[in-house]
């Protein structure tokens, strides 16, 4: 049974259990997820699962509840109406439902490689075994994983969609005598992962990591890769671009307004990759853009907050929206002068393998003093409403003297407002090729090129 | 066909494919939550998920494949799969593997619980958030939020040296929160803590912690923060309470004791751990007043079980003894591969999930001090509660936290009440600074931990009490 005659067998069981009255949408999900992962060097954990699950809401008499379940066969589904009914009469009164998405068109979404899609665990230790070969002798752990989601969505209103979608990342760091380099990189086709190249990167960064000295706390110049950019747009979405937090007054983002640099685009774009081209509640996902040359434009929605604020769903219904906010989730920051083309900048000079893209070169090349940063760990928001983050350093600091980085640093611990790091006059460069970092989820992916910042908030050494 | 059932064909089907260790867990877990804002229900939501996962060890590797199905022909097939990608991970060998040993058990366990929290009607749970979020609002906060979230687990272990355990846990716990918003920040105060407090208990838990008694005080108190001086930047005398102890419990000991963050086994995500194991039972972790606990035995507490997802019975150990360093989280591999002699520490987040070392209670046993006591003798510090933010590097030693609140402690006395307070250290210097720690214990539950990939959520336990920490720095901001 495909996933829409499964969801329209529940739609169909709603209105025979429950009446023609009440308004339901269910959402079918199979999802084939894969996951490899090595650490010393050596494959220790290596997962799969299929798994299958129905999402059904229902809104009678005023009154919402949702339900979830893994077991399809007719008695299964049968539960699962019964009890979501059962919530449902027994809930309070839901006076801000918003209703259910009307039938509309739902573009179809970007083609599936199938071979990610049926991809085998030998295919994915295949990467790994390039990437631990890669790094010549130094200690190699990450992952290599495949996902593959099938899915359909209807709702007694008569609307209905379907999509699939799939997605494979490799993410691995190379250890060097207590020092960590770090590549990652996420697909629509596993067939893009090179797990060599990847393994070479990371290897070439740690090497250059090693033997870091301790700088002082204070405010330097940055050049962040797009790991750490990766940080801030994740950030910027949980807590700012999220329609729940706006309405609540809890974000920082104000519609109109130039909060960012010019330098600045962002815009969430799910049909970019691979995905499924519809949200949690049948709306067809879509490009938003959240900020234009600097401008803020858009915060994202779910049926539920877009009708509070008046601006209707953007496309980002979501498990947990009503906890956490609708977000986006496929961010870009959108390159400086157009895709695909890179400048040419000074490779490898200074530390060797500090720098590993020409890209980031041409951004490092620019810069007097400062810091080349890889990545960022354990970010934690401080105040929602400035997005002042503290958080770390990871898997490389660089200290970068006129243009070119001449010594390894220690990490740093730092507390930064993300906004106003980005603010106007703040951004210094962009660089020319976005690389797409996966997320802890399949499904979720920020894309960025290297960022030059004018200023970077170190508040105290890592070490103490 | 029943759980021990669908576990058995699939440890057989692993071994007939060439597994020479297979386990499996069936699990049926049923999850309820409710959340309220400003006085309206926002969301109820009551999933269900069935299905089993298996787990082969061939050569020195290992596979996990899991399926939502119980059928003879569904199990065996995983139990064929798990044994196929063991088989692919021997494209990357690592060095062999044993287990430690633990006696094959049948036996069957049960969570204590009063009252069924998924029998309590939901009408009730419904007007006791609506009530509490209510009271909020009319006393001031900008947004009033509560919550509650229940799990109803069983599960069935199969090993194929003989095991066979089933077990039935309940947990279940709540929370609100005030939020008031002010010019360019918001403030938060919360009750028991910001996601609430939980165990493995019934209703009887939510119950006795009378939210709605607790509501206005929080809403007050929220927007009392607005207005009230910035913590001081400095080094000063800090005491925490028990809550924000829990929480630097859970990131500053209980995860660096993990084996498996020890052996590297976490290196590229979750990080390694700034213990050396040779150093194991003579490093000094803290001061003498620290004695830490991994005790899955507590009644009610969190992270309690029977047996853990290994089959290990649930045993009460010693992690840091008078200040010293004196045991780890571990699980039957990892054991081996570090020549220790047990495991027990192994859970997985549902049956789609690989077991790993996970917490299970870690916390303090209790000091000879009141909170009132430490106040007293204190000359000049700050005291902080409730978790706001955290955030520690990836080997476990240097951390920052904030709470939602602090108060000024001058001349043994509370005083003015203090916003955004934060504090940073590294770990062993900051448990090293304790002298005095209060007897007034209480099981703290973190029902969010994360950890591993594919992520999985955690449910853990911190017995904890207000403490005193010399020369701590605090007040650090943007």
């Amino acid at each position: 049974m495909s996933e829409l005659d499964l969801a329209g067998r529940v739609v169909e069981l709603v209105r025979r259990l429950a009446g023609p009255g009440t308004q339901a949408e269910v959402v079918v999900s199979r999802a084939d997820l894969a996951l490899t992962r090595f650490a010393n060097s050596f494959i220790h954990q290596n997962v799969a699962e299929s798994a299958t699950t129905v999402r059904l809401r229902l809104h009678v008499d005023g009154r919402t509840a949702a339900g979830s379940g893994s077991l399809v066969d007719p008695d299964g589904l049968t539960a699962l109406v019964e009890r979501t009914l059962a919530a449902t009469r027994l809930a309070p009164p839901d006076p801000a439902w918003p209703g259910l998405t009307p039938p509309a068109p739902v573009p179809a979404g970007a083609p599936v490689d199938e071979a990610t899609a049926a991809a085998s665990p030998d295919e994915r230790a295949a990467r790994v075994r390039a990437f631990v070969d890669a790094v010549e002798g130094l200690e190699a752990a990450g992952y290599c994983r495949t996902a593959h989601r099938a899915g359909a969505f209807a709702n007694s209103a008569g609307h209905s969609a379907v999509g699939r979608s799939a997605e494979a990342a490799m993410d691995g760091i190379a250890r060097a005598a207590g020092a960590d380099g770090v590549a990652r990189h996420c697909a629509d086709r596993l067939g893009d992962l090179d797990g060599g190249a990847l393994g070479a990167r990371a290897a070439a960064k740690a090497r250059a990591a090693a033997d870091p000295v301790e700088l002082p706390p204070g405010r330097y110049e940055v050049v962040l890769e797009p790991a750490a950019v990766a940080d801030l747009l994740q950030n910027l979405a949980w807590y700012g671009f999220n329609g729940k937090r706006y309405a609540e007054r809890q974000s920082f983002a104000e519609p109109g307004t130039a909060q960012f640099d010019p330098a600045v685009t962002l815009v969430d774009d799910p049909l970019h990759a691979s995905g499924l081209p519809y949200d949690l509640e049948g709306t067809p996902r879509r490009a938003l853009t959240l900020v234009e040359a600097g401008t803020t434009g858009a915060v994202a929605h779910d049926r539920r907050s877009g009708a509070e604020a008046g601006t209707g769903s953007t496309g980002h219904g979501m498990v947990g929206a009503s906890t956490f906010g609708p977000l986006p989730r496929n961010l870009r920051l959108l390159p400086t002068g157009g895709p695909a083309e890179v400048a040419a900048g000074r490779l490898s000079a200074g530390v060797t393998g500090a720098v590993a893209d020409p890209d980031t070169a041409t951004l490092v090349a620019g810069m007097a003093r400062g810091l080349l940063v890889s990545d960022f760990w354990y970010t934690r928001v401080l105040d929602p409403k400035q997005l002042v983050v503290t958080g770390l350093t990871r898997n490389g600091v660089w200290l970068v003297e006129d243009g070119v980085p001449t010594r390894a640093v220690r990490d740093f611990r730092f507390t930064e407002s993300y906004p106003r790091a980005m603010g106007p006059g703040r951004v210094l460069g962009l660089g020319r090729a976005p690389v797409r970092q996966p997320d802890r989820m399949d499904g979720f992916w920020w894309e960025a090129p290297a960022m030059r910042l004018a200023s970077w908030n170190f508040t105290g050494s890592a070490s103490g | 066909m029943t759980g021990f059932d669908a576990a058995s064909a699939a440890v057989q089907a692993a071994l007939d494919a060439g597994a020479r260790y297979a386990d499996a867990r069936v699990m049926h877990r049923r999850y309820e939550s409710m959340s309220a804002r400003n006085g309206d229900i926002e969301e109820l939501t009551q999933d269900e998920s069935i299905g089993l996962g298996v787990r082969a060890l061939v050569g020195s590797s290992w596979g996990f494949h899991a399926v939502p199905e119980l059928s003879d022909a569904a199990a065996r097939d995983a139990g064929r799969r798990a044994a196929a990608i063991a088989t692919a991970s021997a494209r990357v060998p690592g060095p062999p593997i044993d287990l430690v040993p633990v006696e094959a058990t049948v036996a069957s366990w049960a969570s204590g619980c009063e009252v069924d929290p998924l029998g309590v009607g939901l009408s009730d749970k419904g007007d006791l958030l609506v009530r509490a979020t209510a009271t909020m609002r009319e006393h001031g906060a900008d947004l009033a939020e509560g919550l509650y979230q229940i799990w109803d687990t069983a599960k069935w272990f199969v090993s194929s040296e003989g095991h066979r355990i089933d077990q039935r846990i309940r947990e279940c716990g709540g929370g609100i929160s005030a939020t008031s918003i002010g010019d360019g920040e918001t403030q938060r105060r919360s009750y028991p803590s910001y996601r609430g407090q939980y165990g493995t208990t019934g209703w009887e838990l939510v119950t006795s912690l009378d939210l709605a008694a607790h509501a206005a005080r929080i809403a007050e108190e929220s927007r009392e923060l607005l207005t009230a001086p910035e913590c001081p930047s400095g080094e000063t005398d800090l005491i925490l309470g028990g809550e924000q102890l829990a929480l630097q419990i859970h990131e500053s000991v209980g995860h660096a004791i993990e084996l498996d963050r020890i052996l590297g086994w976490e290196a590229a995500f979750a990080g390694t751990s700034w213990l050396d194991l040779t150093r194991l039972g003579t490093l000094r972790y803290g001061s003498e007043l620290m004695n830490v606990t991994i005790d899955p035995t507590i009644p009610g507490a969190l992270g309690s079980f029977g047996f853990d997802d290994e089959g290990s019975p649930a045993v009460k150990r010693d992690a840091v003894r008078e200040g010293r360093w004196v045991g780890v989280l571990a699980g039957r591999d990892s054991a081996a591969v570090a020549g220790l002699d047990y495991g027990g520490s192994v859970r997985a987040d549902g049956w789609a999930r690989l077991p790993m070392v996970r917490m299970t209670n870690v916390g303090l046993e209790p000091g000879p001090h009141t909170l009132d006591e430490i106040i007293e003798a204190t000359d000049d510090g700050v005291l902080m509660d409730l978790n706001r933010s955290w955030s520690i590097d990836d080997k476990r030693l240097n951390f920052q936290f904030g709470c939602e609140v602090g108060w000024e402690v001058k001349k043994g006395r509370r005083g003015r009440m203090l916003r955004n307070p934060t504090y940073t250290g590294i770990g062993p210097v900051f448990w090293r600074s304790m002298d005095m720690l209060s007897s007034e214990i209480v099981p703290w539950g973190t029902p969010n931990c994360g950890k591993g990939q594919p992520g999985q959520t955690g449910h853990t336990g911190h017995p904890a009490a207000p403490a005193r920490f010399r020369n701590v720095r605090v007040g650090v901001r943007a």
